[in-house]
């Protein structure tokens, strides 16, 4: 392959390789260049460091009641079940995705009927499993907009995921999975450190 | 020659003033049969020339840190002297930014303005409504409020949804494991700058486009076909100053609404301004009822459409993916004989009907909180939504369509 120029011959194989070649060995030094511009925009080592575990007093919810609290910028909640919440949750298995906690949302010393340590302590990650909004807690059994059956437990008001009060997911809505239960531990009969797994559990 | 010609002669030799003006202007024929729907291009153009001007003050006063943010926002509507309506104007006007393209994309579909040799020009335009979109995202984050913040979390959870990479992903694109200040900042810098220079650079490739082939007319015939002894189009007019004066009148009627809107109900009853962003970002607490603001809702409503399979989201995500991904192909699924909707058969006509209430509705449902009875009507427009599209290349070739005129009429 070649061609006359001015009389002289052209290699225009050598040159169709020369672009080649030099379009290679820029687009390779683009690539490196993107590197550190799409890295920059990862989790900060402050970013990253931030998720410090968060100590709650756990003494002052009334039973019944939901305490919020904040750890790595997500809201966690504590319940303080009653005893007539925690006899509910048995009674509706068959309505649930994943009534036993097969799926790994909760440390093992979690994995029981009340996906807690203490059965009256629900500690939960307050963020839906579908895309991330917060859900209510609806705990009045029957709720006349959630129907006859409701046994109590979480609305999330984006997509209309339900969950009960072990923070386990109910079938037929967007949700795949239950609430993510954070690893946590007793510091004493009122004191809960969320964000560390307990100790000889 | 007056020193004016002497001056433009010396310019000429050194820049194509002259010629430019002459082939963008003065003597670009457009066809003399534009109608109401030709409107809309020159308003989405004065609509993005008025949200960077107004977008570059309200930087001088804004905060991108998420401390910040809200309270320097409730400033400039208070103590910057005139920042109420710039702000309000900004954010009027990316809602009528919407506005006129929707529009601007209905004239398409139904002139048939997507059709060879106008290809690329409708790609190039589906590419800045899809840089819109993700301008409007972006921008609606800024003022870090409530539905700013659970807005940005529901969207930006959608990537999560990705099989095998989805977690890293929405980490790496908020740039922390919830939406934060980090988030907040590099927002700010793809609203402010790389997308507004995106924008403006397929706003150029799509006039560019469009003057080298022409534009089309609601005949949907090709006016270069005839043309007189001077080589210039029998149907043709030049664009100034002819449409230049044409479309003044339309600017004047755009901003006496536009301008009613600013003045009179910024907030158009939470449709242009949600009642909810009046409450700073609590990342803590999800409000009651979130939908995204209007002219996002018929993605929104075919996303929930769509139920969870397998245990992931992801289908719902791939379908309000490809209802945007399925406008791209319009050129190539028409399969018509002729291009207008005034030489079309029933059948078009009749598709074209139900593809728009589908939409609107899709949007009416999107702004509704879920409930059995909405994503029943809901799946039913997202599947003729996307019939609309699938089953184009069958019934736009069988449709018993009209001849096309040899000239263009009124």
């Amino acid at each position: 392959m070649s061609q006359e120029a001015d009389g002289q011959k052209v290699d225009t194989r050598k040159r169709k390789f020369l672009i080649a070649a030099t379009s290679a060995v820029g687009g390779v030094a683009v690539a490196g260049v993107a590197v550190p511009l799409v890295m920059s925009m990862l989790p900060s080592a402050r970013a990253k460091a931030a998720g410090a575990p968060v100590e709650v007093d756990i003494s002052k919810i009334e039973p019944g009641m939901l305490l919020t609290a904040e750890w790595r910028g997500k809201p966690v909640w504590v319940v303080n079940r009653t005893k007539e919440m925690l006899d509910l949750l048995a009674k509706h298995n068959d309505k649930l995705v994943d009534p036993n906690s097969e799926q790994p949302q909760q440390p093992e010393y979690c994995k029981n009927a009340t996906r807690s340590i203490k059965p009256e302590f629900l500690v939960a990650v307050g963020i839906c499993t579908h895309l991330g909004c917060s859900p209510t807690y609806r705990k009045e059994v029957g709720a006349e907009d959630l129907g006859a059956d409701w046994p109590g437990g979480f609305l999330c008001p984006c997509h209309g995921s339900r969950f009960d009060l072990a923070a386990r997911v109910f079938k037929n809505v967007p949700a795949p999975t239950n609430l993510v239960i954070p690893p946590h531990q007793y510091l004493s009969a009122g004191k809960i450190q969320i964000g560390v797994d307990a100790k000889g559990a | 020659m007056s020193a004016l010609q002497k001056m433009m002669g010396w310019v000429d030799d050194r820049f194509p003033l002259t010629a430019t003006y002459k082939a963008h202007l003065s003597e670009y024929y457009a066809p003399k049969n534009f109608n109401f729907w030709y409107f809309f291009g020159s308003l989405a153009l004065l609509v993005l020339v008025m949200q960077i001007v107004t977008g570059i003050f309200l930087t001088m006063n804004y905060k991108p840190d998420s401390g910040l943010a809200f309270a320097s926002v409730e400033y400039i509507m208070r103590d910057v002297d005139w920042g109420w309506l710039i702000r309000y104007m900004h954010s009027t006007g990316a809602s009528m930014f919407f506005v006129v393209v929707y529009l601007h994309m209905f004239r398409g579909l139904m002139y048939g303005s997507y059709r060879k040799p106008r290809e690329l020009i409708w790609i190039f335009g589906v590419l800045i409504y899809l840089a819109l979109m993700a301008e409007a995202f972006l921008g609606y984050l800024l003022p870090w409020g409530q539905m700013s913040y659970w807005g940005a979390q529901v969207i930006v959870n959608l990537f999560s949804a990705v099989p095998f990479i989805g977690n890293d992903l929405s980490i790496w694109i908020r740039g922390d494991y919830v939406i934060s200040d980090a988030t907040l900042n590099r927002f700010f810098a793809f609203h402010v700058i790389a997308l507004p220079l995106v924008l403006i650079a397929l706003v150029a490739v799509h006039l560019v486009a469009l003057h080298e082939v022409g534009s089309n007319n609601p005949d949907g015939i090709e006016i270069k076909k005839k043309k007189d002894a001077n080589g210039i189009p029998l149907d043709g007019i030049p664009f100034h100053p002819y449409y230049t004066v044409k479309d003044i009148v339309g600017v004047i009627v755009f901003l006496m609404v536009f301008s009613a809107i600013v003045f009179f109900g910024p907030t158009m009853g939470g449709y242009f301004l949600e009642s909810n962003n009046f409450i700073p970002a609590d990342p803590l607490k999800t409000p009651p009822h979130i939908a995204p603001l209007w002219y996002f809702t018929p993605f929104y409503a075919i996303l929930r459409a769509v139920p969870p399979m397998f245990g992931s989201q992801f289908p719902g995500v791939v379908a309000m993916g490809m209802s945007i991904v399925l406008i791209f192909f319009l050129p190539w699924l028409d399969r018509g004989k002729v291009k207008s909707i005034r030489y079309r058969g029933p059948i078009y006509k009749i598709m074209l009907a139900l593809f728009i209430v589908s939409f609107v509705g899709l949007g009416y449902l999107g702004l509704l909180p879920p409930s059995p009875v909405a994503t029943i009507i809901a799946q039913t427009f997202s599947v003729i939504y996307f019939l609309f599209f699938l089953l184009m290349p069958w019934y736009t070739s069988i449709d018993k369509t009209k001849p096309e005129p040899e000239r263009v009429t009124g």
